[in-house]
């Protein structure tokens, strides 16, 4: 089965700083891979090269079997409309409503209606967050938890095959982490798509994961399900789980 | 490896912006003419540049045509001279007082609204987030806003002119009994097209530096919400002497081909 990202002996530094030295991943169809690691162990930068935020150094980047640093602007572009990205922060358009904040990516990729109107697109993927009241809504008439679902539901609207995210629950409260979690399965389910989560939450992990990666030092230190890595006796993994 | 004065100096660093300005320059040019073109956003722009500056462009240029003919007028009395007053106060607006003093405030207003706006949207990812929906946040955000405050700054200094005018003729009307028609017919018959020209073709070139400089400072915004205060203030402050010298230049450059 063909991975849906693969990355092999990647390469980042900034400046002396090494973040990422050697790392290495399969995605597969269906899958939600979770990446855990302390703060600057260089789980964002990962995330940011895959979708061409940042540039690599060295190392096999692929993703849907095209090499991500050999893509032209206009095909990375056009990759970028496969591989949602949900932002530590949401990062929605603090100057547009919640509508223009879906309209947006969809208006600039319209092959993604799949014959659809906007406006029923729109109405649809606020439907699947439970969010279709907040249509005519500013971003900071909205709290934190919603914030997140909405930035979710800008990431679904344009069906990507793959979502990376970055963080999803950090900021929110249990109960909110624990409905943005439900969420993300339930976005899982309905749209298909796989996972590549980056978090802190183990909580999160613990429900979300098919499989986990403990990333230290920049390089996958260990491996498995949630179940066989919390029985590592490794201390520097155990420290992840106390 | 010791380093040398210049890779300490200030001088290096200055030299370094300077090149990638240049280079957000020239990104600016290719992607201004390759489709699809934002024009709703375009628009938008217009309409937010022109509308936020309009009352301040206006106060100003009223006490600038009141101030200048105030404060000239006893000078041109005791020379005998006061009926050139509309013709003097017409040339020096238009020429020269008018546009740099309404780019001015255009940098002020628009360059820090910009340089916050742009630098606010970088640090809280919301330029990535446009990036990785495969949208190109250049485009979207420094082409618009750049063509916008190009296209602008001509017409607010157009109108902060026309007001500048109409205060110096209140003066010359509340002091001298001018008639309307009188003083415009005096200070048109002034005016020729070396006047009218290039004031009008270097304020196209304010209004380019202003958002080339606000889109710079804010797309480059780092070290979070501190990264922020500081682009809209250099937006501000390199704008503003970039004007200058621009004005330097323009001066120079009409005084080549129209012998002022």
């Amino acid at each position: 089965m063909e991975p849906l990202i693969h990355i092999d002996n990647l390469n980042k530094s900034f400046g002396e700083q090494h973040v990422l030295n050697g790392f290495h991943l399969d995605l597969f169809e269906g899958e939600n891979l979770v990446i855990v690691g302390k703060s600057g162990s260089g789980k964002s930068v990962l995330l940011k090269c895959i979708v061409r935020l940042l540039e690599a150094d060295s190392g096999v980047l692929e993703v849907l079997g095209k090499s991500i640093p050999e893509l032209n602007q206009y095909e990375m572009d056009r990759l970028r409309t496969e591989v949602g990205f949900l932002f530590q922060g949401s990062a929605l358009y603090d100057s547009m409503t919640v509508r223009e904040n879906l309209e947006f990516p969809l208006r600039r990729h319209p092959e993604k209606m799949a014959g659809q109107d906007v406006e029923s697109l729109i109405v649809s993927t606020l439907e699947s967050v439970g969010l279709a009241h907040t249509i005519g809504l500013m971003p900071e008439e909205l709290s934190g938890g919603m914030q997140r679902r909405i930035a979710l539901a800008r990431t679904l609207i344009l069906r990507p095959r793959i979502i990376l995210y970055d963080e999803p629950t950090s900021g929110l409260d249990p109960i909110t982490a624990k409905e943005i979690i439900e969420l993300m399965l339930k976005a899982q389910r309905e749209y298909q798509t796989s996972a590549l989560i980056i978090t802190h939450d183990m909580d999160c992990a613990r429900v979300i994961a098919n499989r986990m990666i403990i990333l230290i030092d920049g390089r996958n230190y260990a491996e498995g399900s949630y179940e066989a890595l919390s029985a590592l006796p490794d201390p520097r993994v155990q420290a992840f789980f106390k | 490896m010791p380093t040398t004065y210049f890779q300490r100096s200030g001088l290096r660093r200055y030299l370094n912006e300077t090149g990638e300005v240049w280079l957000f320059a020239q990104r600016f040019f290719r992607e201004a003419v390759r489709r699809p073109f934002e024009w709703r956003e375009l628009l938008n722009q217009c309409f937010i540049v022109g509308n936020q500056s309009l009352f301040l462009v206006g106060m100003t240029g009223l006490i600038m045509g009141l101030v200048l003919t105030l404060q000239t007028r006893p000078t041109m009395e005791d020379f005998g001279a006061e009926a050139y007053m509309p013709a003097m106060v017409g040339v020096s607006i238009i020429r020269e007082i008018g546009p740099v003093i309404v780019a001015l405030i255009c940098a002020g207003k628009i360059g820090s609204s910009i340089g916050a706006e742009l630098g606010s949207m970088k640090v809280t990812e919301q330029i990535a987030a446009m990036e990785v929906s495969g949208t190109n946040p250049f485009k979207y955000l420094v082409v618009t806003r750049i063509l916008a405050t190009t296209l602008m700054v001509p017409l607010l200094v157009i109108f902060g002119d026309a007001v500048a005018l109409f205060g110096s003729y209140l003066v010359e009307h509340m002091k001298g009994d001018v008639s309307f028609q009188l003083f415009f017919n005096k200070v048109f018959r002034q005016l020729s097209f070396s006047d009218l020209v290039p004031a009008t073709i270097k304020t196209f070139f304010f209004g380019f530096a202003i958002g080339l400089i606000g889109c710079y400072k804010g797309y480059h915004s780092r070290k979070g919400t501190a990264g922020v205060g500081r682009a809209a203030n250099t937006a501000v402050v390199v704008a503003s002497m970039l004007l200058f010298v621009l004005d330097f230049i323009a001066v120079l450059v009409a005084d080549i081909f129209f012998d002022l």
